[in-house]
């Protein structure tokens, strides 16, 4: 990229850290260490993390230091730390989802994306906070205190991975894991100014994340440039015999798209303009922002066209009925009797039945509790079919939309969220005005394919804008191709990352 | 359209197993009354021809070999549980149902 | 409402003014090496809760990952019970909370079943046969299993708390539901128990399931309704879950029939509902009553992909299955030419394929049969055992029959040859070695003992010269007795009729 390594470990790139690192400049225990100071200078202010498990990061960094230094043939991430979502389970590290339900447990086994940066090397310097089973997109609705934006700290930090994306931005680590059901992944990078990347549904295994909804889950990157999010995407990727939606081909090359989309041409690439996501509802600067990235992207040779989706207008009610449907059922084992928090009822006989009551009544929040209870009205018996069942149909018609918009455009592109961060508490409120934060990414999970959301830009409030892009299922490396060269041509007007331009955080001592 | 009632809530929260308090059935039974009228539109798109899909990506016959893994350790079965007792998970009497 | 129970009405009576209409649903465990939705162990016996994954432990995060081999089982459960097979079904989510389901839901297929739409005949104890009509044939999981402590009872209520084991959780089953079975009339009660115990020896000839009844690997679940007459409407029905052997089954049909006819008689209606049966008084006590508020909230499961069997796959296990037992049978009957009673004795003591191997090991099939319903079946009842259970093969009666054949025992001598065996004395050929039980052929040493046998009996001698061969028996009897039954009977009589013409 453009910048140049920094003297401080925690601004630099992953992909340079780990360059830094092979070249023997740095050890694993310095980066790590130098990122669980800035943890402890930066995070009691945005409160970023859910756990920070310093010893277990540090015990990994010497490790690989250790078998670097013997020669070891080692993954090019090895030694590059990584915080983790805390919907994500960690085999010994507390996992709460953002939930009191789950206060103080502790998985008996690693996701499988969990494994797979254990075996990189990747040391994990602990769980980033969430709106409580990913149900929100501010972040606000976490059981153990909102995050809040580096940006400016009186605003969301995005969600349901306010945490993961919050880190990032505040260098508290150079990689993170999110996790995206409607755009948990996407939205928070846009109101923070780091990338995220939702793969194709079935890119990443799910076996480990705490379900929310099965159907439009799916983990990903966290990262502030393009190619780390490439560089991590290849390490969690693959085919995992445990998730049984999990894609059995390969993953396309998406370093090698990502390179080679830095060299910042596109000629031949037809980028497709929704009309549906971008208009009404957009906030003026992110709209100003879009356009002119639309300009650069024409700029490097891309052909510009527009595409009409006409069932997405429908897709945030589809999408607003299937996940809490599924999530209904998917929290049902949250019930005190095997895991986590039991309560007992204040009176009255203790039964099973009444624990699991209790238990359920008073460890879920309101958004949770809100959107069990619709799902369970959109499931029961003489509603199935006017709510579950023409959902599903709608999402029939939004993969139709999809396929045919795909037939003219390379990649679809849209502003990543209508605004920028909103003030903290500003829509706490109001759930229908916070559902519509995710009304442009929501269509992607609904039919499975992948989509990325690049910085692209600071709205008229000075805060950040994202830059949407989506590509067919299993044609990742478009995201990578397309991102990294409308980074790269951004990055060429600024002089450098859009983060360069948020303001420095204050910073306590080194202990917490 | 006004669909969702107090009574409602109640027998939903019932069915998914949540106490609410007397509030809490009041304000859900208001918000949800508002979220369910702005997405019972999908009914109006969702015709008879359209087929539904469940699932994003279309696979199928994803088997897995019969094949015996190691166990969970019971220790470690048993590490999370509010109460266990020989090996078992305690839970309280259940009544009710048979 | 009344509280009152209304005496139950005689079944014979019963019969003579209701018509039963009967369904029954049997869950089956299948003999997988693991489970449905994870790797987990399923053998029998081990301590609680260690065959648990994340996944039968329903463990935040855990995904379920479907078994082929279970599937493959169920298919062929399906093409057995002459079922169509589902080109494409999938699985789906069954909402209810419960401490032994680990997910609070069940997955189990709901409206679209492996198999569907078949038929199996079955045979009654006189030889009749019923066309049974199956509608379904569906996977779904099994639960884990609750141990109730603290109450007086030990039963699920009083008990202060609970313990519970997930090994069961997840295990395999394929749920069989019949089409409602009509026109049997007072045979309802057994319908239902041949229908199950056919269906357990077509899961063993299968080899999908141990099928042990006692280890609940099989479970009947019955409906019984009544109504006045075969024309009208169907009644309403109870269900009796986990009647858990085949005389359970007939029992709790005949009691039900008997039950309801007293609600009737009485004025009042049936009440839709579970009911469990009590094995040890031999009624049926009301459960759950099955109301609006049961809603399972089933919706396709999402984190399972559809199961869609190629035709080329399902040719290839309908030429794998074994030949159906009722057909065997005929087939078997046939070849055996065993009158129709013989073959069903044969049946209802488990003897098929012992004598199947008997004849396989060169015996004659009513030799094989004889010896098996006969001696060895006397034996069983003593000891009081499965003939499977005697501690004799099929080759060793086989060996025997041929030592008999040959001429080298009598049947006496077999008798005594089997008893060392089944003493564990070795094969026929070491018992009779051992215990020197040849029959005598040797004519010197016949002889000398058939000339002591006459020169004791002048008189005889005298009788038989005269003309009259009665009194040969006896003569033979002085020599098998002094042969200690090894001479040939045969042999013997020649010898004397020789030397009494030679004196």
């Amino acid at each position: 990229m453009a910048t140049q390594p920094s003297s401080d470990l925690t601004r630099r790139t992953a992909a340079q850290l780990s360059e830094a690192l092979r070249a023997g400049e740095v050890t694993s225990v310095e980066v790590t260490q130098a990122h669980l100071d800035r943890i402890a200078a930066v995070d009691g202010a945005v409160h970023a993390f859910l756990h920070v498990s310093a010893e277990e990061a540090l015990a990994t960094a010497r490790e690989v230091d250790a078998r670097r230094a013997a020669g070891e043939e080692l993954h090019p991430l090895a030694g590059v730390p990584i915080a983790v979502k805390d919907v994500v389970v960690t085999k010994g590290l507390p996992t709460t989802a953002g939930s009191k339900i789950l206060e103080g447990w502790v998985p008996p086994y690693d996701a499988t994306l969990v494994e797979r940066l254990r075996a990189a090397g990747l040391p994990i310097l602990g769980k980033t906070n969430m709106d409580e089973f990913a149900m929100g997109s501010s972040t606000e609705h976490s059981a153990y205190g909102t995050t809040h934006n580096p940006w400016d700290l009186d605003r969301i930090p995005g969600g349901s991975g306010g945490g993961s994306a919050a880190a990032l931005a505040a260098y508290e680590a150079p990689l993170a894991i999110g996790t995206d059901t409607g755009g948990s992944i996407r939205q928070p990078g846009a109101v923070t100014g780091t990338v995220g990347v939702k793969p194709t549904y079935g890119g990443v295994s799910r076996y480990g994340l705490i379900a929310l909804a099965s159907s439009l889950d799916q983990a990903g990157p966290v990262t502030r440039t393009v190619l780390d999010s490439a560089l991590l995407h290849e390490v969690i990727g693959g085919h995992d015999p445990r998730d049984a939606t999990s894609l059995p081909e390969d993953l396309p090359g998406l370093v090698a798209a990502a390179r080679a989309g830095q060299g910042g041409d596109l000629t031949g690439v037809r980028v497709g303009v929704v009309d549906e996501l971008n208009g009404e509802g957009y906030q003026p600067g992110v709209r100003a922002r879009f356009e002119e990235s639309l300009e650069l992207l024409r700029r490097a040779g891309a052909e510009v066209v527009h595409v009409s989706c006409p069932h997405f207008g429908h897709a945030l009610a589809a999408y607003y009925l299937i996940l809490p449907s599924e999530a209904s059922s998917n929290l049902a084992k949250f019930d005190g009797m095997r895991f986590g928090l039991r309560v007992e009822p204040t009176e009255g006989t203790v039964t099973a039945e009444r624990v699991m009551a209790a238990t359920r009544g008073q460890g879920f929040g309101d958004e949770v509790k809100r959107r069990i209870i619709l799902g369970t009205y959109a499931l029961s018996a003489g509603y199935y079919d006017a709510y579950y069942g023409s959902a599903q149909k709608v999402r029939t018609l939004i993969q139709q939309d999809f396929a045919a918009a795909f037939e003219q455009a390379d990649v679809l592109v849209s502003p990543t969220a209508p605004t920028t961060a909103f003030r903290l508490g500003e829509k706490l409120d109001d759930p229908l005005a916070m559902y519509l934060n995710d009304v442009a990414t929501i269509p992607a999970n609904l039919a499975g394919v992948p989509g990325m959301s690049v910085p692209n830009g600071l709205s008229e409030d000075g805060l950040p804008v994202g830059f949407q892009i989506l590509a067919p299922a299993r044609a990742d490396d478009r995201l990578y191709r397309v991102g990294a060269a409308l980074e790269t041509l951004l990055e060429r007007e600024w002089g450098g990352p859009l983060l360069n331009r948020a303001p420095e955080l204050a910073t306590e001592g080194t202990t917490r | 359209m006004s669909t969702i009632s107090r009574e409602e809530v109640a027998r939903l929260a019932g069915l998914a197993r949540i106490d609410l308090t007397e509030s809490e059935l009041t304000r859900l039974a208001g918000e949800l009354d508002v979220i369910v009228d702005s997405v019972a539109k999908v009914s109006e798109i969702a015709t008879e021809d359209v087929a539904a899909t469940s699932h994003p990506l279309p696979l199928t016959n994803v088997f897995r070999a019969d094949v015996p893994e190691e166990p969970l350790p019971v220790a470690d079965a048993l590490a999370g549980a509010p109460s266990a007792e020989g090996g078992r998970f305690a839970v309280p009497q259940i009544l009710e149902e048979d | 409402m009344s509280t009152t129970t209304p005496p139950l009405v005689d079944y014979d009576e019963a019969i003579s003014r209701f018509d039963p209409v009967i369904g029954i649903e049997v869950h089956v465990e299948l003999g997988t090496a693991t489970k449905m939705f994870d790797g987990a162990s399923t053998e029998f016996g081990a301590e609680p809760n260690t065959q648990v994954t994340p996944v039968s432990l329903g463990l935040p995060g855990a995904l379920p990952a479907l078994n082929g081999k279970a599937v493959e089982s169920a298919i062929k459960i399906g093409l057995a019970l002459n079922c169509e097979i589902a080109e494409l079904c999938r699985f789906a989510r069954k909402n209810y909370f419960y401490p032994d389901v680990p997910k609070n839901f069940q997955t189990s297929q709901y409206d679209e079943p492996i198999a569907f739409d078949g038929w199996i005949d079955i045979e009654l104890d006189d030889g009749e046969v019923v066309r049974v009509e199956i509608e379904r044939a569906h996977m779904e999981e099994d639960a884990g299993k609750n141990t109730h402590v603290g109450g007086a009872t030990g039963r699920i209520h009083g008990a202060e708390y609970s313990l519970v084991d997930y090994n069961r959780a997840g295990i395999p089953l394929v749920e069989i539901v019949t089409r409602p079975i009509t026109g049997v009339g007072d045979r309802a009660p057994e319908v239902a128990r041949a229908y199950v115990q056919t269906l357990r020896d077509i899961f063993r000839a299968l080899d999908v399931s141990e099928a042990r009844m006692e280890r609940g690997n099989v479970r009947a679940d019955v409906n019984v309704s009544l109504r006045a007459t075969p024309e009208a409407p169907l009644g309403t029905r109870t269900e009796t879950k986990n009647v858990n052997s085949f005389r359970s089954v007939e029992r709790a049909v005949r009691h039900e029939i008997s039950r309801q006819a007293g609600v009737l008689d009485a004025g009042r209606t049936v009440t839709q509902e579970t009911r469990h049966w009590h094995e040890d008084t031999g009624v049926t006590t009301a459960g759950r009553v099955k109301s609006d508020a049961e809603d399972y909230r089933y919706f396709p499961e999402p984190d399972l992909v559809p199961v869609a069997p190629s035709r080329e796959w399902v040719e290839e296990i309908r030429a794998t299955l074994p030949e159906m037992p009722v057909a065997r049978r005929r087939r078997l009957q046939t070849e055996w030419g065993y009158a129709d009673a013989e073959m069903r004795d044969v049946v209802n003591a488990g003897a098929i394929e012992l004598i199947e191997a008997t004849v396989a090991a060169g015996a004659a099939p009513a030799a094989a049969r004889k010896w098996w319903m006969g001696e060895l079946a006397r034996t069983a009842k003593t000891e009081g055992v499965e003939l499977a259970d005697l501690p004799v093969t099929p080759e060793q009666i086989g060996q025997l029959q041929q030592l008999v054949d040959a001429g080298r025992v009598n049947d006496k001598l077999a008798r005594q040859v089997l008893a060392g065996v089944l003493a564990g004395e070795g094969s026929p050929e070491e018992v009779v070695t051992a215990r020197g039980l040849e029959v005598v052929s040797d004519d010197g040493a016949l002889l000398a003992a058939v000339d002591e046998a006459l020169a004791a009996q002048p008189d005889v001698v005298e009788k038989i010269r005269g003309g009259n061969q009665g009194p040969v028996g006896a003569i033979i009897g002085a020599v098998m007795k002094a042969t200690r039954g090894q001479a040939d009977a045969g042999r013997v009589r020649e010898i004397v009729l020789e030397r009494v013409q030679q004196g």
